[in-house]
């Protein structure tokens, strides 16, 4: 099953290394990724999305705790959580085109936030599975290059991870 | 340059009270006095020749000078072994942290507490492949508990300080403290104040165990019928052998140790089975396999102790205590988990034993008692006594004989050290020094020097094999130079007998590169390094060499006996194999003498 592990880990360097060397060590697989501070400088958040049995994730959110630098974490596909992820999408596009992936990136609420003469770049954000959609309903053929930030989430309601 | 190292204590008055300014290499060796450090191993080079000129201008913190730096981190891992304290360890960078490697990964297979300082490159060079640099921190990752790049020298007491925190509670292990030369300037000081406290958010290792589980546990245990205590070296590492001990005789139950827990029960109290696993006991392996209640007591269920995960104890509920969650369910699914320090959490099982009306049931361990001594009556651990030809169990039971049983024994790996495991009975935790969970070749040697620098009065004999011994034998000279006189007892059947024996079990005794054709004469290189060389070879010179060998206080003593060389080292569970399925000897006392290719 695919899980979204929220982890608050103290901002040193290394300490990305010591998350991604963890998973390379054990076995264990990385989806995706994503790192930025917090609103406390001293704490970074990562959110890192993985597939395994339940013995597996069990594992990983052990082995996690373990890693001295590691403050807290929580697995949000263990109850109610949103997940957004940021993507932009290079598009060539000719004439006939352009109105078509206007109103397909309005259907995804998405926004053209670069235009040149040939091409578009679409920005859009939403769980991961919309913008697979999206990208599944235009011309493989006229995608140049597709960025994605890998999922974050946050969990519903007044729980939350912090210190 | 180095004139400008005045390693005078400057006092100066800051903020009305008396503080000290020291520069960096003053504040690592002040740090580890203060820390209560006795000895430092260690070899120097560019990176930390600050760091060695402030050992030269005190007496405190004595060094020892290693041969090789995977010598200095054995040694001071025997050293921790022994004592319960963390060895320390001071390298410099480039190869010299490399080579150190290997004895921090053993350190921390086995979660020895230690601390490993390793010079560095000066900071404006890290990263632009200066000479001697390497990515400590990024090398050591996989195998240390945590490890810290000096980054400041205001921030060094605290590391040190936040390094032997780390290494020495919870589940311990290595640390590294990766110091760059520019952080042990000696001409830039600071006020320097060793904390007393460390705390960190990120980490809160668990002491007293869940006491909802603790009962739970207690109330299976109570209803057992078949029960067995598999108990590993956590029972060490957490001091908790008096507890362990009394929970046993209070239980009445069956217990077996691990490779790393021999010695954390009285192995001649007639409730010892023996240890378990791979070659173990047939009553250990039995006795587990039969079980219907395990309580799995600072052992990890290592796969050289389960053998065949799918058939692991079929029938047996489990409880597990352990202070690393990580080690719980890991392999081996149990029905109660207790995360918490041996020690505590088994004065509150004592606690509720004591309380409840429950009792184990007489009739039920009696019967259980019985089959064990079946299982025992197979005599799984004879072997043939009547051999013309010295035979290695024969020879530890010898040294068990000449040394009381109290020696503190460390060993290398391969056959020797299994029979060390097998034929010499600890009785006393801390006394069996040996890398288990990595299995590093070369590591008897240096850790006998660092148990008999912490234990000068006691005997220490290091059993080892030709093979291994070659790995480290240039602490032979570090023996010497530091007066640590150890008794060296070389299996010396020429062969890497534990490869040899997969070889002959599983590849139809097809030898390949087991055997070494040049062994060197290890009595005149005893000689050479300035020690005691003695050559044996009939089993009737085995017992007074040992005696003279022993009776010679204050020489280091390379005792290389020649055993026979086809011995096999049993019972064994060959790999993929459960418990019940172990090989025995062919039949018990007939000599096992076989043809070699």
């Amino acid at each position: 099953m695919r899980h979204i592990i929220s982890i608050l880990i103290e901002n040193e360097s290394g300490a990305l290394s010591r998350v991604s060397g963890l998973f390379s060590a054990r076995g264990y697989n990385i989806e995706s990724l994503t790192v930025a501070a917090t609103e406390d400088p001293s704490l970074s958040r990562m959110t890192l999305v993985t597939r395994g049995s339940d013995d597996i994730i069990e594992q990983i959110t052990k082995q996690l705790n373990k890693l001295i630098d590691v403050v807290k974490l929580i697995d949000l596909a263990e109850s109610a959580h949103i997940e957004r992820e940021l993507m932009m999408v290079k598009i060539k596009t000719t004439e006939q085109m352009r109105e078509e992936i206007r109103s397909l990136a309005d259907i995804f609420r998405g926004k053209i936030i670069d235009v040149t003469p040939t091409t578009y770049v679409v920005e859009m954000t939403g769980p991961s599975s919309k913008l697979d959609a999206f990208i599944a309903a235009i011309d493989s053929d006229s995608i140049i290059e597709v960025v994605r930030s890998g999922p974050t989430g946050i969990s519903r309601g007044e729980k939350g991870l912090h210190l | 340059m180095f004139k400008n190292a005045v390693n005078r204590l400057n006092s100066t008055v800051y903020l009305g009270v008396i503080s000290v300014e020291l520069n960096g290499a003053q504040i690592v060796i002040q740090s580890l006095k203060d820390e209560g450090v006795e000895y430092i191993f260690g070899y120097p080079g560019g990176a930390v020749l600050h760091l060695y000129d402030a050992i030269f201008q005190q007496d405190d913190v004595k060094h020892i000078l290693v041969r090789h730096e995977q010598g200095a981190t054995h040694a001071a891992d025997g050293y921790a072994r022994a004592t319960g304290k963390p060895g320390v360890v001071l390298v410099t960078s480039g190869p010299g942290a490399t080579n150190a490697v290997t004895g921090i990964a053993t350190a921390y297979m086995d979660s020895i507490p230690m601390v490993i300082i390793s010079g560095q490159v000066p900071s404006p060079v890290i990263g632009s492949d200066a000479f001697q640099e390497v990515d400590m921190v990024g090398i050591t990752r996989p195998c240390v508990k945590h490890n810290f790049l000096v980054k400041d020298v205001t921030k060094l007491a605290e590391t040190i300080k936040k390094a032997f925190y780390v290494a020495t509670t919870g589940r311990p292990g290595p640390v590294v403290v990766d110091v760059p030369k520019d952080i042990t300037d000696p001409r830039i000081k600071v006020p320097y104040k060793y904390p007393k406290k460390v705390s960190m958010r990120s980490y809160n290792p668990a002491v007293t165990g869940h006491k909802g589980q603790i009962k739970k546990a207690v109330d299976l245990l109570l209803t057992a019928k078949q029960p067995i205590i598999y108990a590993g070296g956590g029972v060490i590492l957490g001091e908790a052998s008096k507890e362990l001990t009394e929970f046993a005789h209070t239980l009445g139950f069956p217990i077996t140790n691990t490779l790393m827990g021999l010695g954390a029960y009285p192995a001649t109290d007639k409730q010892f089975v023996g240890m378990l696993g791979m070659h173990g006991t047939y009553e250990a392996n039995m006795a587990m396999h039969e079980s219907d209640v395990i309580i799995a007591i600072g052992a990890r269920f290592d796969d050289r102790v389960t053998g065949k995960l799918d058939e692991f104890c079929p029938n047996a509920q489990i409880i597990h205590i352990d202070v690393d969650p990580a080690s719980i369910s890991k392999t081996v699914k149990v029905a109660i988990p207790i995360v918490g320090d041996v020690k505590p959490v088994l004065e509150q099982m004592m606690e509720l034993i004591r309380e409840s009306k429950k009792k184990p049931s007489k009739k039920a361990l009696e019967s259980w008692w019985n089959r064990i001594d079946q299982w025992r009556a197979v005599k799984c651990m004879e072997y043939d006594r009547n051999s013309r030809l010295i035979k290695p169990q024969y020879v530890i039971e010898q040294l068990y004989e000449v040394t009381k049983g109290e020696a503190y024994v460390t060993s290398d790996v391969g056959q020797h050290q299994m029979w060390a495991a097998q034929y010499y009975p600890f009785d006393k935790p801390r006394h069996w020094i040996n890398s288990g969970g990595l299995g590093t070749m070369g590591f008897g040697l240096p850790a006998a020097i660092g148990v008999k620098l912490a234990f000068p009065d006691s005997e220490v004999a290091c059993v080892t094999g030709d093979g291994s011994i070659q790995m480290c034998i240039q602490e032979l000279s570090t023996a010497l130079q530091y007066n640590a006189p150890v008794k060296i007892i070389n299996l010396n059947n020429s062969y890497l007998g534990m490869v040899r024996q997969w070889q002959e079990f599983t590849y139809e005794s097809r030898y390949s590169h087991s055997y070494m054709d040049t062994i060197p004469d290890f009595v005149k290189l005893a000689e050479a390094y300035g020690h005691v060389g003695m050559r044996i070879d009939k089993p009737e010179d085995v017992r007074p060499a040992l005696e003279e060998a022993f009776a010679l206080k204050d020489r280091t003593v390379f005792l290389d006996i020649l055993t026979d060389r086809t011995e096999n080292v049993y019972p064994m569970i060959e790999s993929g194999k459960g418990h019940h399925n172990m090989t025995l000897r062919v039949a018990p006392g007939t000599p096992t003498d076989r043809e070699l290719a």
